[in-house]
């Protein structure tokens, strides 16, 4: 969580200094999700991100230097920079790629359950998309058609209450948007998406669901991000009051206290820890800043396999 | 040889493949035991193989497609049916903004080797929304093949090397041309992408068609035969990638150009064909590059409306007549 969390401040900082490219949607303030989702799964498990998708690909063991590298637009980012920040795959590691259109990695997850499923293997696949893309077309088709193939499947909604601008109440009826899933036959669960330890609970729980063939999950993480949509927004739709109750709730500084009353970690262990992550962030940044930009007639490369 | 349909042969491919390659299974609506596709394509092929490989889906497209993409890039090779191919455009983000970029966009790690089969044409009275030639829509997106056999044979060459082959495959059939019978070998072979066939030999003009056109150019050529011309009739097979070359040899051979094909005309298959060939090609022109498509309106639905606006053997003659 805490990689994520200095990644992402660097990312900001940088980006500030003009040195990051397009546009920037940052993971910071959503954690616990990727986390205790990801904690619960095999290097041979399969993620599908989206365009806030830092968080996902660190969280299922990505390089921080091959992430920063890409986000960066250089070569030895993991897509050789024709990805950038909403297009980070490592394949190796079974992170299926980010996709930037809202929802459509929900039928790509089915997809990868539904392959799953045919070659016999009991890995599984997990689904991260947001409260706005719950409101596409995909996510009623996506998650159908993976209920009842009984595919291997999580689908976890990050919902930090806003789609771009548009606060949850003004596009939809109801609190808990893993009610949906009474519509496909499915368990949904909603969670506290900013407690890593309930979140990987709920994930432990689904994923051993559709381990033992039984289906997919709806898990809903109720979450906030700390910054605006993307880089260029101020985020001033939402109340102040709002933004100060969700950053007391931060999911990092919860865990942290829980480490040190609950589990006899003490402050020089977690300043140590933060020491060695933010060395881990410099030195994926100096790896970033000092690798060289593609060659330009390479855009011309990969069109085709 | 051995004669066959349009029909079977797309089947005798989907099945030699599923024989020959465990990864390769079929997905779409009603293509299963109960229905055997729309248009019967699947025939007896999940008593064959099963119903997980020949699998029944909801009515999803944006999820069949993106059901198939998903298998593509985990080691499976699916091919998708769209029912008809005016309904593909409801799967177009999968289609355009996931298929295809896949490869591309992560850096070329990753490969989706999907075929998405569908018909489109008009000629049987179902209107607007059963009837379009979408084809020059996919070709506008790079990553995509687009395969457009007219007969049996290539039909079944062409579908056996798109399920190979490892980029993703937009695949147009065509209502009428399911019927139609053709000679094929009874050795395996299959048809490589981006290599026309001279259909017919001629040295005064060039038609370039795709799909059913090509068999309205056949007949065309044969009604001007006997006036004295004659007519080459080229035959792409796939319009991604285009076999340039197969056309620009023609036309210097001929000196003259009519581009024949049954999707709109602005921004169409024949502006594609007649930009290439003006480009490259232009100083071995004796005449204006004709071009025969429809003519830019939905496809209507009375037969006497629906006649009027798909090209046919006789706009093709009067196209050539107009450059010769």
């Amino acid at each position: 969580m805490l990689e994520i969390r200095f990644f992402e401040e660097k990312v900001f900082e940088l980006y500030g200094q003009n040195l990051v490219p397009g546009t920037i949607h940052l993971y910071a303030g959503e954690e616990a999700v990727a986390v205790g989702v990801c904690a619960n799964l095999r290097k041979d498990d399969y993620i599908v991100s989206t365009h806030r998708g830092h968080g996902h690909c660190i969280a299922k063991g990505a390089r921080l230097d091959k992430t920063m590298a890409e986000i960066l637009g250089k070569k030895t980012g993991y897509c050789e920079g024709k990805g950038g920040s909403m297009h980070i795959a490592d394949f190796n590691i079974g992170m299926l790629g980010a996709t930037a259109v809202v929802g459509a990695g929900i039928p790509i997850a089915t997809g990868a359950g539904l392959s799953i499923k045919l070659r016999g293997t009991d890995q599984v696949t997990a689904c991260f998309f947001g409260d706005g893309a719950s409101n596409q077309g995909t996510f009623h088709e996506g998650i159908n058609m993976a209920a009842i193939w009984k595919l291997p499947v999580l689908f976890v909604c990050e919902n930090n209450l806003y789609a771009m601008g548009t606060h949850q109440t003004r596009v939809m009826l109801i609190e808990n948007i893993a009610k949906r899933a009474v519509a496909y036959g499915i368990p949904g669960v909603s969670v506290d998406g900013n407690d890593v330890i309930a979140v990987y609970e709920a994930a432990q729980e689904a994923v051993k669901h559709a381990r033992s063939g039984s289906g997919p999950t709806l898990i809903e993480c109720k979450t906030y991000r700390h910054k605006g949509h993307s880089r260029f927004d101020p985020a001033t739709y939402r109340p102040k009051e709002e933004v100060e109750e969700w950053i007391e709730k931060d999911p990092i500084q919860r865990l942290k206290r829980r480490l040190l009353e609950q589990w006899n970690i003490s402050n020089e262990e977690t300043t140590q820890i933060e020491k060695e992550v933010a060395d881990a962030v410099e030195t994926a940044v100096k790896f970033a800043m000092g690798s060289p930009y593609p060659a330009p007639e390479e855009a011309l490369e990969d069109v085709y396999a | 040889m051995r004669k066959i349909t349009y029909r079977d042969a797309l089947c005798e491919a989907l099945s030699e493949e599923m024989q020959r390659d465990k990864t390769v299974f079929l997905l779409g609506e009603d293509i299963g035991r109960y229905w055997q596709g729309a248009f019967k394509v699947t025939k007896g092929l999940a008593e064959k193989f099963n119903d997980e490989r020949v699998r029944d889906t909801p009515i999803s497209e944006s999820a069949i497609i993106g059901t198939a993409v998903g298998a593509a890039i985990t080691g499976m090779r699916p091919v998708a049916e769209i029912m008809f191919g005016d309904l593909t455009t409801l799967a177009m983000d999968q289609i355009a903004n996931q298929a295809a970029k896949i490869h591309y966009m992560f850096g070329g790690q990753a490969k989706a080797p999907l075929v998405i089969r569908t018909p489109f044409g008009g000629g049987v009275n179902i209107a607007a929304h059963h009837s379009q030639s979408l084809e020059a829509w996919f070709m506008h997106v790079p990553g995509l093949f687009v395969a457009v056999p007219s007969t049996p044979y290539d039909a079944k060459g062409l579908l056996k090397a798109a399920i190979r082959g490892d980029n993703p495959v937009f695949f147009c059939e065509h209502k009428l041309l399911y019927p139609i019978e053709g000679l094929i070998p009874e050795e395996e072979y299959t048809v490589p992408f981006g290599v026309a066939e001279v259909k017919r030999e001629g040295e005064d003009i060039t038609i370039v068609a795709t799909m059913l056109m090509v068999h309205k150019a056949l007949e065309a050529a044969k009604v001007l035969e006997k006036e004295g011309l004659g007519v080459e009739v080229v035959d792409p097979r796939t319009l991604v990638p285009l076999d340039k070359k197969a056309i620009i040899n023609s036309v210097k051979k001929t000196g003259r150009l009519v581009v024949v094909s049954e999707d709109c005309k602005t921004a169409g298959v024949t502006a594609e064909i007649g930009a290439l060939v003006a480009e490259e090609a232009i100083d071995y022109l004796d005449a204006p590059i004709k071009r025969v498509a429809e003519p830019d309106t939905p496809i209507p639905f009375s037969p006497p409306l629906e006649k009027h606006v798909i090209p046919n053997e006789k706009s093709i003659i009067k196209a050539v007549k107009e450059i010769v």
